[in-house]
């Protein structure tokens, strides 16, 4: 082999091996450069205390709170819808049935619908059309749930994450042995007690991984709740399904484009940044590490 | 002793090894296979309610034919009593009634591309003649501005698409060359351990949230571009391309991985056979092999930057502008929704247009995403399997 080109392919490995640290390069200095902004005003006090003089001081606890409740009402919607769907594909479902075949390109589709189009059939079909009509029906046409709120927000969000769900549960139960579902009816159990007792139990940890990942994504998505139910500030917390709510995300962007101080408040929006980060994080961090796990498991 | 009833117990017929109906079992399947139709159920929900609040515009684009014609009518009376002794009035209408028949046809038969130039002159002619908000929408829709919240209301889309394609172009030329030569650094080269590394920080890039990434990118990003190219605004198409480039790149990054990694073992095991290097192997063997998955890999990054909301509101400056300068600000299709949809007047023409805006980038992200999965898999099943049996 010709000298020449052997130049030639070191310059080309050097090149794909300089695009994967340059990736890793960015990724280190976004999370240097946001826990450097952000460390000196995040504290205990920060996490737990509401803001004050119209948010130029003071903590996040709202947003926090108001996040923490959006993730659990969506995972309360999402998971077991998530998880039932992928039983559906993976026990009851023919591989190459039409339907199966339809509803994966649904659930792709679903996880590639843009984020802000969540946040319009949001404000189009349950603040809109639902919300609207049970206010028709059961209140005589008083505003309550024809508007923005949590519980709005949070199915909006559930229909993002379902995606995410179905395809960590899916994995998951591939890995359940095909032995041990035979066992089971072998032993007389029917389909239905196998699926519970067996496949189920066997497949926790994707569920569990699924749910992570659903959180993850849902703590951090923006764009579906910016008219489904996000408040820029609340005095008192959200304490029925049809209040507002703040939220991380939404905090942040507020804080540095639409608020009449951005200077002023930078370490605030450097801290809130840091926390959503942090969280998003090490949601995604467990939910790697519980996954190569289970991967090792199905080798 | 113990023979008879052991045989009393188990006594198999026809009849008893039917499979016999349980309600629970039944139950359970019609339920599951209920709740598994939900995904299917939402899709077709998103299109039918995102569509639907977009639909006033096109049935008050009848009205507005209407109230044309009659406008009209009223001109061609007037111009023909002022004809001949007004020739400038003759001048500054004369060429109006053929403009506006050409408006009224393309409106009823919903064609939205039009010519920029007669575009222009309607847009001029609503200067003059001041409709109510309500019925100037749907003949700017294909005009060149974008102003939404004035007495004259414009819903000019071309520099909203203008500025999308612009921002989408400039994150994909970052992120593809970037991303498809990682995956092929960390499928070909990277020894096991590094690609253990690689792989799951990737991953982890793809769950920052895209607001982070915004935030990152108009406080740091564009400070830092500021400094080395020395332009006057902050925020720009650039710093947005780049900052899309950090959420498109972990999506093309993993299916091309994907893709390289299914390339047939056998493919390389020849190559290298015959004589060649690893790296003339992965360039010309596995890379080739992989084209469908990588294609698929951009489209999907298309996709993903086309709708992002986050980063184009936080770092691209939002005017709506037309030019092709790359350091010029711009306004996306989804930032004007995320913008403007939470100060809009519920059921006005601005929140029509939007969902319209909405439906668009609906259709337009469902159009990838099938023309990925249908491409690829016919190619791939094609190539390997096909040749392969």
């Amino acid at each position: 082999m010709s000298r020449k080109k052997a130049i030639t392919g070191g310059l080309f490995v050097g090149l794909t091996a300089f695009s994967a640290f340059l990736i890793i390069a960015v990724i280190i200095i976004l999370l240097v450069v946001i826990i450097i902004g952000g460390k000196d005003t995040f504290s205990w006090e920060f996490l737990t205390a509401f803001p004050e003089d119209g948010m130029m001081k003071g903590g996040i606890f709202p947003a926090i709170y108001g996040t923490a409740l959006l993730v659990v009402i969506m995972s309360v919607a999402a998971v077991p819808f998530g998880t039932i769907t992928a039983i559906y594909l993976t026990e009851y479902a023919h591989e190459k049935s039409i339907l199966a075949q339809t509803i994966r390109f649904a659930v792709r589709t679903l996880a590639t619908v843009p984020s802000i189009i969540f946040g319009l059939f949001g404000l189009g079909f349950f603040i809109k059309f639902v919300g609207s009509g049970m206010d028709d029906v059961f209140l005589g046409g008083q505003l309550k749930w024809g508007q923005p709120n949590i519980l709005w927000a949070s199915l909006t969000m559930a229909l993002l994450t379902l995606p995410v769900v179905i395809v960590s549960v899916e994995e998951a139960i591939r890995t359940v042995p095909r032995e041990m579902r035979e066992a089971s009816l072998a032993l007389g159990a029917t389909k239905w007690e196998t699926i519970r007792r067996i496949v189920i139990p066997g497949s926790r940890s994707g569920i569990m991984t699924g749910t992570i990942l659903a959180v993850s994504r849902g703590a951090g998505e923006v764009a579906p709740i910016l008219f489904t139910g996000a408040a820029y500030y609340l005095a008192t917390l959200p304490t029925s399904l049809s209040d507002q709510f703040m939220n991380l995300g939404y905090h942040i962007y507020i804080m540095a484009t639409q608020s009449a101080n951005v200077d002023q408040t930078l370490p605030i929006q450097f801290a809130t940044t840091m926390v959503l980060l942090m969280l998003t994080f090490i949601l995604n961090l467990t939910a790697v590490i519980i996954r190569s796990r289970l991967r090792r498991k199905a080798k | 002793m113990e023979e008879p009833t052991i045989k009393n117990k188990f006594v198999f017929s026809r009849e008893s090894l039917k499979k016999k109906f349980r309600l629970s079992e039944f139950l359970s399947e019609k339920i599951i296979t209920g709740v598994a139709f939900l995904s299917i159920t939402i899709i077709v929900l998103i299109f039918f309610f995102v569509f639907k609040e977009s639909l006033p515009i096109f049935q008050s684009k009848n009205k507005e034919a209407v109230k044309v014609e009659s406008v009209q009518k009223q001109e061609q009376y007037g111009a023909d009593e002022t004809a001949v002794t007004n020739a400038a009035g003759q001048e500054q209408y004369g060429d109006v009634p053929a403009d506006r028949t050409n408006a009224a046809g393309q409106e009823q038969y919903g064609v939205t591309e039009t010519d920029s130039l007669m575009t222009e002159n309607q847009v001029q002619e609503e200067d003059t003649i001041v409709y109510g908000s309500d019925e100037a929408t749907f003949k700017s829709l294909t005009g060149t501005q974008w102003l939404p919240v004035s007495d004259n209301p414009r819903y000019g889309l071309i520099p909203l698409f203008v500025g999308t394609l612009k921002i989408t172009l400039i994150a994909i030329l970052f992120a593809a060359p970037i991303a498809i030569l990682a995956a092929l650094f960390s499928a070909s080269f990277a020894p096991y351990w590094l690609r253990e590394i690689i792989k799951p920080a990737i991953e982890l890039l793809a769950g920052f949230p895209s607001v982070v990434i915004g935030f990152f990118a108009l406080m740091v990003m564009a400070s830092f571009f500021q400094s080395i190219f020395g332009y006057d605004g902050r925020l720009n198409a650039f710093v947005g391309g780049v900052a899309m480039a950090l959420a498109a790149i972990p999506i093309i990054y993993t299916i091309t991985e994907d893709a390289l990694t299914a390339v047939p073992q056998t493919y390389t095991e020849a190559s290298l056979a015959l004589g060649a290097t690893r790296w003339q192997t992965a360039l010309f063997v596995t890379l080739p092999a992989a084209t469908p998955g990588i294609f698929a890999a951009i489209l999907l990054g298309i996709g993903r930057v086309f709708g992002e909301t986050m980063i184009a509101l936080m770092a691209t400056g939002n005017a709506a502008m037309t030019g092709i300068n790359p350091f010029e600000s711009v306004r996306t299709l989804a930032a004007t929704i995320g913008a403007e949809m939470a100060e809009v007047v519920f059921g006005d023409t601005h929140y029509n247009v939007l969902f319209l805006i909405g439906s668009l980038l609906f259709v337009f992200t469902f159009s990838l995403n099938a023309l990925a999965e249908f491409y690829v898999k016919g190619k791939l099943v094609k190539r390997f399997q096909g040749k392969q049996s």
